[in-house]
């Protein structure tokens, strides 16, 4: 093995691991719910390559409103869908979409794009 | 498109000096990647920044690294010569892959527009304005917004009825398959409903709305077929989970192929090897063909269901209907038609029929009875002359009494002809007992104190039930029934239909116990109901289905809903759930094998046994075409129609 295989391979390595790492146990950006005077809890969302905040935190029993405002025109975050919900939603470019939901169950739902390649989740408490 | 050419003509490269012909070929890529490509980059880096991967990610990813080698062995020859590798260019390669990654997209996107074609149509069928009459009397035309409820509406003759609401006055036969999927107009009078987005055939009639916006009949099935769209079919579940890791798990294979090539090629070689399976593992990856198996069959199947009058709540309720081995049906309101209708009209000896049919319709269309009503649609079936009758009155439990053309006239149970003083003649008391015998309902005649005749009523098999009940047979599905009559009305029922198991004088707190009754024998068991007394058998059943002109808890517990008061609906749900799932599975299989062959294989995993190598624009042509191949095979089911005998 010469020089040049073995700062390949470590490099290659280390690229991998950074890889898992940051896409799969990285902190991510949570975000709770403001609930408004008429008792809905309401959370902005950006999509553009994913979402942020994608870690909502909202109260169980109590009606959710997200808005989604889609900063992009890239086809691969024109869906949303949050199948526990039963919700499938077309998010225009630079659109605001509101989603309303009333979670009854403690538990976390995943909402994705069209595909599942870009996640969030919903953190019901 | 040039870059391909010149790089399949070796002959004309000889001749032009390598440098110059590097740079030309780095100012035709350029425009390619920085203006037709420079979505997948933002988007990828879009994506890196949430912490999210996609599929323009691979592309951002694969091409970038062949361009910036590219571009090193332009710029800085002499940097590869002197460590004895030939500065070689992937101009070409990453023109092209952007090219052919744009294109699928292209006809991916055409053909996912058609998926959700049905549901667009259902919405499109909406009316656009009202014809309104105003307290004045006069009509005006107004959009369907301003449309209110209580509102009187005007349908003139091939027009769209606005909303839904009831009919006032007038009568026509109206089309109502854009919803029910029933091919025949249906005739509507007085007091019938009428639906938004239907269309009047032949007459004019006004009717009272009822309902508006959300609440009518169309924004219901459009907001239940938009809810089973966004649904998630348990079969699906392995499919998110892959994708959900697929990505990164896609760049960490292509870091580690890179890796195992330059440590294990060639050293004049390692490099170039290396870059061209590392772009190839990255481009042939298809995520897209995963996350699309499934969403794109449900969209297409439960729009297509809707057009045919089967609404399917759920992508699940879709896959326990392929999974049904028996189905379940409560005979009244879905073998027969759960309304009585006349079935023996029986004068005495010497009685003219059709004159008795006239004056025993004449003394029934003054009751609201339903038994009467049944006498009514025969003799209106019959088109028997309409007379008047006077002195209506009506016996409470026994029956009715008039006075038609000056003659009594008697109608209800032995009970009242009995308190009238009247005797059956030993003929006509024989014929009331065969009736009787066969679980009919007998109205007795009675005309100036003589028993003149005999009706007999009884809930009617629908025509279609029987075709209906063999289709489901033939497609191995053992068709029960259960009823709350005697075993031997049962039986009858049964055998008139074609039905060998059935369960008799079932109370209706025991429909949901005879559900965990076939369970229990390990059967799928599909529910047909259409009451209210029907909701804990339906929500029981694996999976139930509520009849049309079912209640709305029924159709609270059910998973799929048919239109239709029809037996046929059942035959079109299960038909359309085994194609649908049928086709999930094919492309789900396509997207997995396409994945799991195509990724080692691009990796290099041929090259020690075969010498072959995955060309990085062979697999972006293979990548293109995988999703569109997936979405085609979905949009097969854009041509299902339901099977009929």
């Amino acid at each position: 093995m010469d020089i040049a295989e073995i700062i390949v391979t470590l490099t290659g390595v280390a690229l991998a691991g950074f890889v898992i790492w940051y896409f799969f146990f990285s902190a991510r950006q949570t975000a709770s719910a403001v609930s408004s005077s008429s008792g809905v809890q309401e959370v902005d969302i950006t999509v553009k390559g994913g979402y942020s905040p994608d870690v909502i935190e909202v109260e169980r029993g109590k009606p959710v409103q997200l808005s989604f405002y889609r900063d992009e025109e890239n086809s691969c975050s024109e869906e949303l869908l949050m199948p526990d919900f039963s919700i499938r939603r077309d998010l225009p470019a630079f659109k605001t979409t509101l989603v309303e939901l009333l979670p009854q169950q403690a538990g976390t739902f995943t909402f994705t794009c069209g595909m599942g390649m870009l996640r969030g989740s919903l953190v019901v408490k | 498109m040039p870059l391909s050419m010149l790089m399949l003509w070796p002959a004309l490269m000889q001749r032009i000096n390598m440098q110059w012909l590097n740079y030309g070929l780095l100012v035709l890529t350029l425009p390619v990647l920085l203006y037709s490509g420079r979505e997948f980059f933002t988007s990828a880096w879009n994506g890196f920044k949430h912490r999210a991967a996609n599929m323009d990610t691979l592309i951002a990813v694969g091409t970038g690294a062949a361009f910036l080698y590219s571009l090193a062995a332009t710029v800085a020859p002499d940097w590869f010569m002197r460590r004895g590798l030939m500065p070689e260019v992937y101009y070409d390669t990453t023109a092209t892959i952007i090219a052919l990654i744009l294109l699928g997209k292209v006809l991916e996107l055409r053909a996912k527009t058609q998926t959700s074609a049905a549901i667009k149509a259902l919405m499109g069928l909406q009316a656009k304005t009202a014809r309104v009459v105003r307290p004045g009397g006069q009509e005006v035309d107004v959009p369907i917004e301003q449309v209110q409820l209580g509102d009187l509406v005007v349908v003139r003759p091939g027009e769209k009825v606005a909303t839904d609401g009831l009919i006032e006055e007038g009568h026509s036969a109206v089309d109502e398959a854009m919803l029910t999927g029933e091919s025949l107009p249906v005739e509507k009078k007085t007091g019938d409903p009428v639906f938004g987005a239907t269309l009047n055939k032949t007459g004019s009639f006004r009717f009272r709305v009822t309902k508006v916006g959300a609440d009518t009949m169309l924004a219901q099935i459009v907001k239940l077929v938009e809810d089973a769209q966004g649904s998630r079919a348990p079969i699906q579940r392995l499919a998110d989970k892959v994708s959900a890791i697929f990505v990164p798990t896609v760049v960490v294979i292509a870091i580690l192929t890179f890796v195992l090539w330059f440590d294990l090629a060639p050293v004049e070689a390692r490099l170039p090897l290396a870059l061209v399976n590392f772009v190839a593992v990255l481009i042939i990856a298809c995520p897209c063909a995963l996350g699309l198996a499934t969403p794109t069959a449900i969209m297409v199947s439960t729009g297509k269901g809707a057009e045919h009058g089967v609404l399917i709540r759920n992508a699940e309720a879709l896959e326990k209907a392929y999974q049904v081995d028996t189905v379940l049906l409560d005979k009244t309101g879905t073998i027969t038609r759960g309304e009585p209708a006349v079935t023996d009209f029986v004068p005495a000896d010497g009685q003219p029929a059709d004159q008795l049919l006239q004056v025993v319709a004449a003394v029934e269309r003054q009751s609201e009875h339903p038994l009467a009503e049944a006498v009514v649609r025969y003799a209106d079936a019959q088109q028997a002359p309409v007379i008047s009758a006077t002195g209506f009155q009506a016996i409470e439990g026994k029956g009715a009494k008039a006075s038609v053309n000056g003659q009594a006239v008697l109608i209800g149970n032995a009970r009242l002809l009995e308190e009238a003083g009247i005797m059956l003649p030993e003929a006509v008391r024989r014929q009331a007992e065969e009736l009787l015998a066969q679980a009919k309902t007998v109205l007795y005649v009675a005309v100036n104190k003589q028993a003149v005749g005999l009706i007999g009523v009884a809930d009617t098999v629908r025509e279609t039930s029987a075709a209906a009940i063999k289709r489901l047979q033939a497609m191995g599905i053992e068709v029960v029934m259960m009823t709350g009559d005697n075993p031997q009305t049962a039986a009858q029922v049964a055998g008139q239909v074609g039905i060998k198991r059935f369960f008799a004088e079932v109370l209706p707190s025991g429909k949901a116990g005879k559900v965990k009754e076939l369970q229990a024998e390990g059967r799928t068991v599909a529910m047909v109901g259409d009451g209210i007394n029907d909701a804990p058998a339906l929500a029981q059943a694996d999976i139930g289905l509520a009849m049309g002109g079912g209640t709305d808890v029924a159709m609270e517990a059910a998973g799929i809903t048919l239109m239709r008061s029809d037996l046929q609906g059942v035959v079109t749900a299960i038909d359309l759930s085994r194609q649908t799932i049928r086709t999930i599975k094919q492309n789900l299989f396509f997207a997995f094998i396409y994945n799991t062959l195509g990724i080692p294989i691009a990796a290099g995993l041929l090259y020690p046994f075969f010498g072959l190598l995955l060309s990085p624009m062979l697999a972006a042509g293979a990548m293109a075409l995988s999703s569109v191949s997936v979405l085609t095979n979905s949009l097969r089911l854009r041509s299902f129609s339901p099977v009929k005998n």
